[in-house]
């Protein structure tokens, strides 16, 4: 019962947007002038639209082109990132969990010291070294470093860890190579936490605000997260349904793999 | 030169490869090296870079020695915002991770109450962790309508008191809780994972053992559960921090990049900062800041060296 009252603090507020996306502009306006930014007039509060329409939905998805570039703009940042962190952060993570090697201690505080920086630290230099390669504002200044983040190899390789050693050893005795065993026990039984690593890096970046507003200096280059903003000014009619397709593709990935969230998340606070 | 080195690094490495064991050597650096480069490249150089243009001057001529940090120091911006960083920390961390646990410990009685650990319960846990992916921007204009003058909050309260309440929750003295209900309402959930694996971690024959002995709901709580749950609790409270300059994107979303000065972060100091190219007043601050982050992280990590030295 508790636990109900409890959910109903999230419930609450997603139904509040939920139901203004599937409001018609007429009620929108009635109800959320001084929200929307358009005028002062009292917040009529509803859970569900009284005149329930797809009007604004329509209206975004099918008249909206700016709305379709920010969205493809997001899965263009996002996807490539997501690829590379698998295929670089992968077997970085395998090399750290399964073999031993000097200077690997050092090398993994390394790693996890750069988990723990927050993107300010690095924020001037990153700047100057995407400039010099000529990256500044486009697509890739989001993309490539984001691929050698080291949240991902630090979840996998704490995953890759609890592989029992003595699997590995029966699969060296039938012959199979170091790169086999890696595709073939590693990834199959770590991949719960390849697809929290890749879910949490996906969350991160469809909502990131910090990179895009210090790399993209075109509008026409910003993600859905930095131009939800601005979609209220324009256009306040479809504000609420474009918050509502914002976040749901997240949304959608993580009801379809809780159950490898809980597992990664798990093996990832487990202590050595 | 160049060509003739590349030559010799790699026939070292190709005669290291075929002697003796060699390969053992070379292989987990075969797994490494694609990350490592990259790594290096775009965060380890970067990261030396700013220590180096910390002590120099604005176009990384001239040794400064000091002098950026000093004016860093002197900076009243650079005050208010760490002053107002740590208040944040000193609050909200706490909170979270209170509310994460307390949480926790709903799901998980409740899930042994309804002997329903996997099945049932999973729609409050699904809810709970819900709202970590859902974008900020989203969200922002939900807790529009419920903190505006003429929004619910006020009507809510204008109700149960009977006077009039214009308050703007998002830019007046109540900015800072407000921002910290929102940061808690969207991380919770993460917390709540790792304190549910720890708690489930903790054997259940601990539990039916103290039962027998006739040990209350309390007693079993205090002396199990939670002394159970000391592993996790640094795990959770690392990640929460590491996490915490996320609070820029509800701030900035909220407020704007001039919000109400209670809740000026070192995030939004920065993106001033970088908007006048203030090179110098960056790299310094960024040097102290990962001082602030690496100082108690070693400290943590001698106590946890001599205790199991113990």
């Amino acid at each position: 019962m508790a636990l109900f009252f409890v959910c109903l603090f999230v419930w609450l507020p997603l139904l509040v947007m939920i139901s203004g996306a599937l409001m018609p502009a007429d009620e929108l306006y009635w109800r959320y002038l001084s929200p929307l930014g358009l005028g002062k007039d009292k917040v009529r509060l509803a859970f569900l639209p009284t005149y329930p329409s797809l009007e604004a939905l329509w209206e975004l998805l099918f008249c909206s082109p700016g709305f379709f570039v920010m969205f493809w703009n997001s899965c263009i940042q996002v996807l490539p990132m997501l690829a590379g962190q698998c295929l670089v952060g992968a077997p970085a993570a395998w090399a750290f969990a399964k073999f031993s090697f000097p200077g690997k201690r050092t090398l993994f505080g390394a790693y996890v010291l750069l988990m723990v920086l927050p993107f300010q630290v690095t924020q001037v230099s990153n700047y100057l070294v995407l400039d010099r390669i000529g990256l500044m504002n486009t697509h890739l200044a989001l993309i490539i470093p984001g691929i050698w983040s080291t949240l991902p190899v630090f979840i996998m390789t704490k995953s890759f860890e609890t592989i029992p050693r003595q699997l590995l050893e029966a699969a060296y005795l039938d012959g199979a190579g170091d790169v086999y065993t890696f595709l073939h026990i590693g990834m199959p039984l770590g991949y719960p936490a390849v697809v929290t690593a890749l879910m949490l890096s996906f969350v991160e970046g469809w909502n990131s605000l910090e990179q895009p507003i210090t790399y993209l200096k075109d509008k026409t280059l910003w993600p859905l997260s930095l131009y939800l903003p601005d979609i209220a000014k324009d256009k306040a009619s479809v504000a609420f349904a474009a918050a509502l397709v914002t976040c749901l593709l997240p949304a959608l990935v993580y009801l379809n793999c809780q159950e490898e969230l809980e597992q990664g998340v798990a093996t990832s606070g487990l202590k050595q | 030169m160049w060509k003739l080195q590349r030559i010799k690094f790699f026939g070292s490495c190709l005669f290291i490869w075929r002697s003796k064991g060699g390969k053992k050597k070379l292989l987990p650096w075969l797994f490494l090296t694609p990350s490592l480069v990259g790594v290096i490249v775009f965060t380890g150089i970067p990261f030396l870079d700013v220590i180096k243009r910390s002590f120099q001057d604005a176009m990384g001529t001239r040794f400064m020695g000091l002098r950026n940090y000093q004016a860093v120091l002197e900076n009243s911006a650079f005050r208010l915002a760490t002053g107002n960083t740590v208040r944040f920390l000193a609050v909200c961390m706490p909170l979270l991770l209170l509310l994460s646990l307390g949480m926790a410990l709903l799901i998980s009685s409740s899930a042994e109450q309804n002997r329903l650990r996997d099945q049932g319960m999973g729609i409050f846990r699904t809810t709970l962790v819900l709202p970590m992916t859902i974008p900020a921007a989203s969200m922002v204009l939900v807790w529009k309508i419920i903190l505006c003058p003429e929004g619910t909050l006020n009507q809510l309260l204008a109700g149960v008191t009977g006077t009039v309440w214009e308050t703007d929750w998002a830019f007046s003295q109540w900015a800072f809780p407000v921002l910290i209900i929102t940061y808690l309402w969207k991380h919770a959930g993460y917390d709540m994972i790792l304190w549910l694996a720890g708690l489930w971690g903790i054997s259940g024959e601990l539990y039916e053992a103290a039962k027998i002995d006739g040990a209350g709901a309390w007693a079993r709580m205090w002396y199990i559960t939670l002394p159970g749950l000391t592993g996790t609790f640094g795990l959770v409270g690392v990640l929460s921090i590491v996490n915490s300059f996320r609070v820029y994107r509800e701030a900035y979303l909220l407020a704007g990049s001039y919000p109400e000065p209670s809740i000026y972060l070192i995030p939004h100091l920065f993106a001033h900062w970088f908007l006048s190219l203030d090179v110098q007043k960056m790299t310094a601050a960024a040097v102290m800041m990962v001082g602030a982050a690496v100082l108690p992280m070693a400290v943590a990590l001698v106590i946890r060296r001599r205790s199991d030295g113990q």
